[in-house]
């Protein structure tokens, strides 16, 4: 595992790398101006309201200051778990991360959208729905750090276990919304995938299930601009929430660093799929504002222009100036508040290094739920050559 | 529908179909899902009138999209049902062999035993019915190779009908070979009897001068075997694994001490094959007690051929009689 750059530093631009800044953010696509865009927030933290997006307001037309507070608060403490994760990596307490930064509000937004009955399908960057889904912060570094490969109970918050092969998931969300309709419930499930995955097959079968069968799953899709180092130009040719209309369903692209239009767009999908009303696919379009992971390093590929330009449109910084112009914070929150992060930060931390390896005999643990001959044969034959350096030990 | 019936003379296919019909009856979790298992009743009918009699919800014909198939299942078995994904042939279950391997294998590791994932992928494989390009395969040891998965292989009706019961009713996925040029072999099934455990190999015929052993498809040709060698006055013990992983290595092994030569017979390619596994571990095992080494005989290390030429690539009479021949020559 390489280390070549860090998420927190702000990125070199390499002698020689083709800027693709220019052709990216062209007035037709940039959020805020795209017509086509369901923001409710601006960057600068102005509440909007238009005919094109009213569909949506009324799912946050009556939220409170509280209610706003709290969505702030679970987008700066997963800012801070994320900081932290990403300095425990260059510690050498995890061997990887896969950072979050900028993808707050499309996380928290959607997350909170969510019911406690219905489930979570994630891949491997939502550690922003996790937090809203309950799921201890800690519990996500396991796989990271390379104690297990997942490390909490899926059922016990309805939150799967992080994906790892790009847009697997889709399907398994698809097919438990296929279960919940068979039940008769009135829960939903929501998929999360990035741009990347829109080119995979699993993708797109799990849009034409979804729709065949009218599964109440909503498809949400971060497009992040990046995967890896792949630009989204290089998925696709059409902007990725059209998709929708070829298989038969809605999809909305929506301002993702505006967490009240994700929260609004992601509770309406929602409810369409408990009104059996079927899949929705909904766009955040938002912007991956570290590396891909640890490993990478984006100066080789995008240009400093282009992280600029989205730092404008930070997601926590919008909701802040939401919360002071309209009174609904004052400076004791936010000192609380920061207190709250610095102290999860040490959790974190802490937690992180208390992490027992596991047992040696895990190898063999769950590997099938009814047993298997050859496991059984292959744990015994490491049993005796382990306790053969016991004995050894023992002269 | 729910009584059981003893059964007489039932065509593999039909073993098949009438098990999944039980199962069906008394599970209202378990699903039939697949291409054209609905109305047609799947391309070789094994699931036959299955949606006339339980519904579309409960029948489920799908797109055309293995990986959809396999990846839905998982998420329904995730919500509590238990699949039984039919893919139509062989071949084609590699756009699925992603779904089946990084995912169905593996996610009860992963979660540590919190997440179980009861589903049954059934696939008819195996050649001689004269069929076109990918519909004559057998990628089983591309699946036993994968931890977390069973792999299983029927050679009969009766098995056919017990086996598909307990591979819906293993909490784990379970791989279901059925050798579709067997579909149309009768036997007789006892669908009271009590079944033996899903992975023991079975001896179907006792010999004492030679162990053959096979699965599937080719356990009735060595039976025929077993049959011309008796003429010519040997004596050869056939062992119907059933079971390609786990693997019953204490069968064999009891056999191979007894006969002290074996031959396995499988029709896929023997290079890195079931059979190589066998070999492996039947000379770790009876070393002192084999007079000749252990030989195989299966497919060549090329694509599964035209039809008119599967008869020079499958293992036949003749073959397998040369491999006794020369074991026996030791």
């Amino acid at each position: 595992m390489t280390v070549e750059s860090t998420a927190a530093r702000k990125p070199r631009r390499s002698a020689g790398t083709k800027s693709t800044a220019g052709k990216r953010t062209t007035a037709k696509n940039a959020p805020g101006t795209d017509p086509e865009l369901v923001q409710l927030l601006t960057p600068e933290g102005e509440r909007l309201k238009n005919p094109e997006n009213a569909a949506y307001d009324k799912y946050v037309a009556d939220i409170t200051p509280d209610e706003l507070r709290g969505l702030y608060r679970d987008m700066v403490l997963t800012r801070r778990f994320d900081a932290e994760a990403t300095s425990l990596q260059r510690q050498g307490e995890l061997g990887l991360w896969a950072s979050l930064l900028g993808q707050e509000a499309a996380q928290i937004g959607s997350g909170r959208a969510t019911r406690e009955d219905d489930y979570v399908f994630p891949t491997y960057r939502e550690h922003g729905v996790a937090w809203c889904r309950g799921v201890d912060p800690a519990n996500l570094l396991g796989m990271f750090r390379g104690v297990n490969n997942g490390g909490w109970d899926p059922n016990g918050n309805n939150f799967h276990l992080y994906t790892i092969v790009i847009g697997s998931q889709t399907l398994h969300a698809t097919g438990y919304a296929m279960g919940i309709a068979k039940d008769g419930a009135d829960s939903a499930v929501i998929a999360y995938f990035g741009d990347g995955a829109s080119s995979q097959g699993d993708v797109a079968e799990s849009f034409t299930f979804s729709a065949v069968y009218n599964a109440p799953v909503v498809f949400f899709c971060q497009n992040n601009q990046w995967a890896i180092s792949e630009p989204t130009e290089k998925q696709t040719r059409v902007p990725l929430y059209q998709r929708a209309q070829g298989y038969g369903f809605p999809g909305v692209r929506v301002d993702g660093n505006d967490v009240l239009a994700c929260l609004a767009v992601t509770k309406w999908a929602l409810e369409r799929a408990r009104n059996g009303e079927g899949p929705t696919l909904v766009e955040a379009y938002t912007y991956r504002m570290g590396a891909h992971t640890t490993s990478d390093d984006p100066t080789k590929y995008r240009a400093d222009e282009e992280r600029e330009s989205w730092e404008a449109k930070d997601p926590i910084l919008r909701l802040r100036r939401y919360l002071e112009a309209s009174n609904h914070a004052d400076e004791g929150f936010f000192a609380e508040l920061e207190a709250e992060s610095e102290a999860l930060g040490k959790r974190v931390r802490e937690a992180v290094r208390a992490m027992p390896d596991p047992d040696h005999f895990a190898i063999f643990e769950n590997v099938y739920a009814d047993g298997h001959a050859l496991v059984d044969e292959e744990r015994a034959q490491f049993a005796a050559y382990q306790a053969s350096f016991t004995d050894e030990g023992g002269h | 529908m729910a009584e059981a019936v003893t059964f007489k003379n039932m065509a593999l296919a039909k073993a098949i179909n009438e098990s999944l019909r039980r199962a069906l009856d008394s599970d209202p979790k378990v699903l039939i899902m697949g291409e054209d298992v609905g109305k047609l009743g799947g391309v070789f009918r094994v699931t036959d009138g299955l949606q006339k009699d339980f519904g579309e919800s409960r029948v489920i014909d799908t797109p055309l999209a293995e990986s959809g198939i396999v990846g839905t299942a998982i998420g329904l078995a995730l919500r509590g049902y238990r699949p039984v994904v039919e893919i139509q042939f062989d071949g084609f279950v590699f756009p699925a062999y992603d779904q089946i391997v990084t995912q169905l294998a593996k996610m009860h590791a992963r979660s540590l035993g919190k997440v179980k994932l009861p589903v049954v992928v059934r696939i008819p494989y195996g050649g001689g019915i004269g069929a076109v390009e990918h519909h004559s395969e057998s990628p089983e040891a591309l699946f036993a190779h994968v931890a977390g998965l069973k792999v299983v292989s029927p050679s009969n009706a009766s098995d056919g009908y017990w086996m598909m019961q307990q591979a819906i009713q293993s909490d784990d996925p379970v791989i279901f070979f059925e050798p579709k040029r067997r579909y149309w072999d009768k036997a007789e099934v006892n669908t009271e009897a009590i079944p033996g455990p899903l992975h023991k190999a079975q001896v179907v015929r006792e010999g004492t001068d030679l162990t053959l052993v096979a699965y599937g498809p080719m356990v009735k040709l060595c039976q025929e075997v077993a049959d011309a060698a008796a003429e010519e006055g040997k004596s050869l013990e056939v062992l119907d694994l059933r079971s390609v992983s786990p693997l019953d290595f204490d069968s064999i092994q009891t056999s191979v001490e007894k006969t002290r030569r074996l031959v396995v017979v499988h029709e896929a390619p023997v290079f890195l094959g079931s059979g190589a596994e066998i070999a492996a571990r039947i000379t770790e095992r009876c070393f002192y007690h084999l007079e000749a080494p252990v030989l195989r005989v299966g497919g060549y290390h090329a694509p599964y051929p035209p039809a008119r030429l599967e008869e020079e690539y499958l293992p036949g009479l003749d073959r397998v009689l040369d491999a006794v021949d020369r074991a026996l020559a030791y």
